[in-house]
């Protein structure tokens, strides 16, 4: 693939990765999927500069900031983390196009915790087992398995120009809210009958404080103590977890499972639907998250609706490419 | 497990039998639906299937999965491969050599002795990437896990833990028992499959000296 350096990394902020939609295939080899936490954000963000699903930005909280080395389209999308162009304010969920030396910065958080950028072509780090996905804790994945530096050079593919698409907008009943407290829909088990119908109802009705121990593998969570049954023991013989697990250590306090980590020997009292999974990526330490009850059915029907309004804005991107074309 | 996981378990132990059933369904499930299947997990006592629900109802999958539950005992079953891996045992290679030698009252090369006596059953690879579980440890080696796990256990490090013995692919915090050291790379992005070793698969230990560490690598 052609690839051209596209951005300078002027200050690379608190964590900054290129991700894409994950590393799949590769659990049963210890692997675990990495990818952006919020794939809702990294795939509008895509959509928005004319890519496939290609490899962004994730951006954590603030403090990045990059120079374009060239002319190049992106759109940012994802938690409100104050991005400017030259200093001043720039539109999120829509494109934009940068001038050689034009700065992208991320000043302060004012809701969410994770920016996605995507750049017209995608980044281009070299592939490992399939994904541009970093995995930090393994140190590969992304650009040398680490988060960016000062002075990195990202590279973009230079296959496509998406001139085409500037001005595009994501429709703006369809960016997710992001709130202090997230509601967030749970399907109960694996290790549901580990616990206590008092404990299931405390997990359902209450209100629990994200602490600052929270990465991309996981979130834990501090609130009222979710009681066990006595007669099952803490913890159990590994097994493999996905991302939105709630496992309940010892001290019964829960932590959302992210997507490092493959497998684990702790109980898990429900499962985060997928739909859901973008909210959480947006949670930073003092949000606050609540746990709903739903049946699979409802999740997959969920989960059916927002595809479905991924393609239809698909639809709308390539039909106004046609417009642009005829003009 | 949640809207996109599936977890087929097959008793409450670690048993070589149950781990059997493990294996056999997560070869016919990765042979016979392709479509929908994202991820093969199999571990001890399970195997969690991950699926795209919007590829694959998930009423399909049970029906399917069903079927070839009812039909695994005919699944063939490959041979296990046995890799040797090398290690030095003791020193600052394996720090909790000697405590483990006196839990049990025997000397440390009766433990090296011990470890290396017998071919052990990879039961899953997880944790990290390339991570081998392996049992069962000879009755003499069981052992607890540290009171207090250490924050850094180095890469290639062989250890114990009640029944099992593994070998950390990457540094990491770990409670493990560390015995030794090996200079075998578990693991390797680059490589194709990524991971030395999967599971069903055997491994005999064997002791090399420091000499032979060092120099593994220049060979």
């Amino acid at each position: 693939m052609e690839k051209v350096a596209t951005f300078e990394v002027l200050e690379s902020g608190i964590l900054t990765t290129i991700q894409d939609l994950g590393r799949y295939g590769f659990s049963q080899f210890g692997v675990p999927p990495s990818g952006a936490l919020d794939t809702f954000s990294l795939r509008v963000s895509n959509l928005l500069v004319g890519n496939e699903e290609e490899a962004g930005l994730e951006i954590t909280l603030m403090g990045l900031r990059i120079r374009a080395l060239k002319e190049v389209v992106i759109a940012i999308t994802g938690g409100a983390l104050s991005p400017t162009l030259n200093g001043e304010p720039v539109e999120m969920w829509r494109t934009h196009l940068l001038l050689q030396d034009d700065v992208i910065a991320f000043k302060k958080v004012s809701a969410g915790c994770r920016a996605y950028l995507s750049a017209g072509g995608g980044f281009v780090v070299p592939k490992i087992m399939g994904s541009s996905s970093t995995y930090l804790s393994g140190k590969f994945g992304g650009l040398e398995g680490r988060s960016l530096r000062r002075g990195d050079v990202l590279y973009t593919s230079n296959s496509s120009s998406s001139l085409d698409k500037l001005g595009l907008r994501f429709p703006s009943d369809w960016i997710p809210s992001l709130e202090k407290e997230v509601l967030l829909r749970v399907i109960p088990g694996p290790q549901d009958h580990h616990f206590t119908e008092k404990g299931f109802q405390t997990l359902t009705s209450s209100s629990y404080e994200v602490t600052p121990q929270c990465d991309r593998m996981g979130i834990r969570l501090e609130g009222p103590r979710i009681e066990r049954r006595p007669d099952v023991e803490e913890s159990i013989i590994s097994e493999g977890l996905i991302s939105g697990a709630v496992q309940v250590p010892g001290d019964g306090k829960p932590i959302i499972i992210l997507t490092e980590l493959v497998t684990g020997g702790y109980t898990k009292i429900a499962t985060i639907i997928a739909t859901d999974l973008p909210r959480v990526a947006q949670l930073k330490p003092g949000d606050r998250v609540k746990f709903k009850r739903i049946s699979i059915e409802e999740a997959h029907h969920l989960l059916k609706e927002q595809e479905e309004r991924l393609k239809k804005f698909k639809k709308i991107i390539q039909n106004q490419a046609v417009t642009v074309d005829k003009v | 497990m949640g809207d996109r996981g599936l977890l087929v378990e097959f008793g409450d132990e670690i048993s070589r039998e149950i781990n059997e059933k493990v294996r056999r369904m997560a070869l016919v499930v990765q042979d016979d639906i392709r479509e929908g299947i994202v991820e093969v997990v199999p571990t001890y006592r399970s195997l969690l299937i991950t699926y795209n629900p919007l590829l694959l109802p998930v009423e399909d999958l049970k029906k399917r999965l069903k079927r070839i539950e009812e039909g695994l005992q005919q699944a063939p079953l490959p041979e296990p491969k046995l890799t040797r891996i090398p290690a030095v045992y003791g020193g600052h290679y394996g720090p909790d050599l000697e405590e483990v030698a006196r839990y049990h009252q025997i000397s440390p090369e009766k433990v090296i002795q011990l470890h290396c006596s017998k071919p052990y059953l990879i039961y899953m690879i997880g944790f990290m990437p390339g991570y081998p579980y392996m049992g069962e440890l000879p009755e003499e080696l069981v052992t607890p896990r540290l009171k207090t796990p250490r924050l850094v256990v180095p890469k290639g490090s062989v250890a114990i833990a009640q029944r099992q013995t593994g070998i950390y692919s990457m540094e990491s915090p770990g409670g493990w028992q560390i015995l030794g050291r090996t200079p075998v790379e578990l693991f390797d992005p680059g490589r194709d499959p990524p991971a030395l070793l999967k599971i069903g698969d055997l491994v005999q230990f064997y002791e090399i000296s420091e000499k032979e560490f060092k120099e593994w690598h220049s060979k």
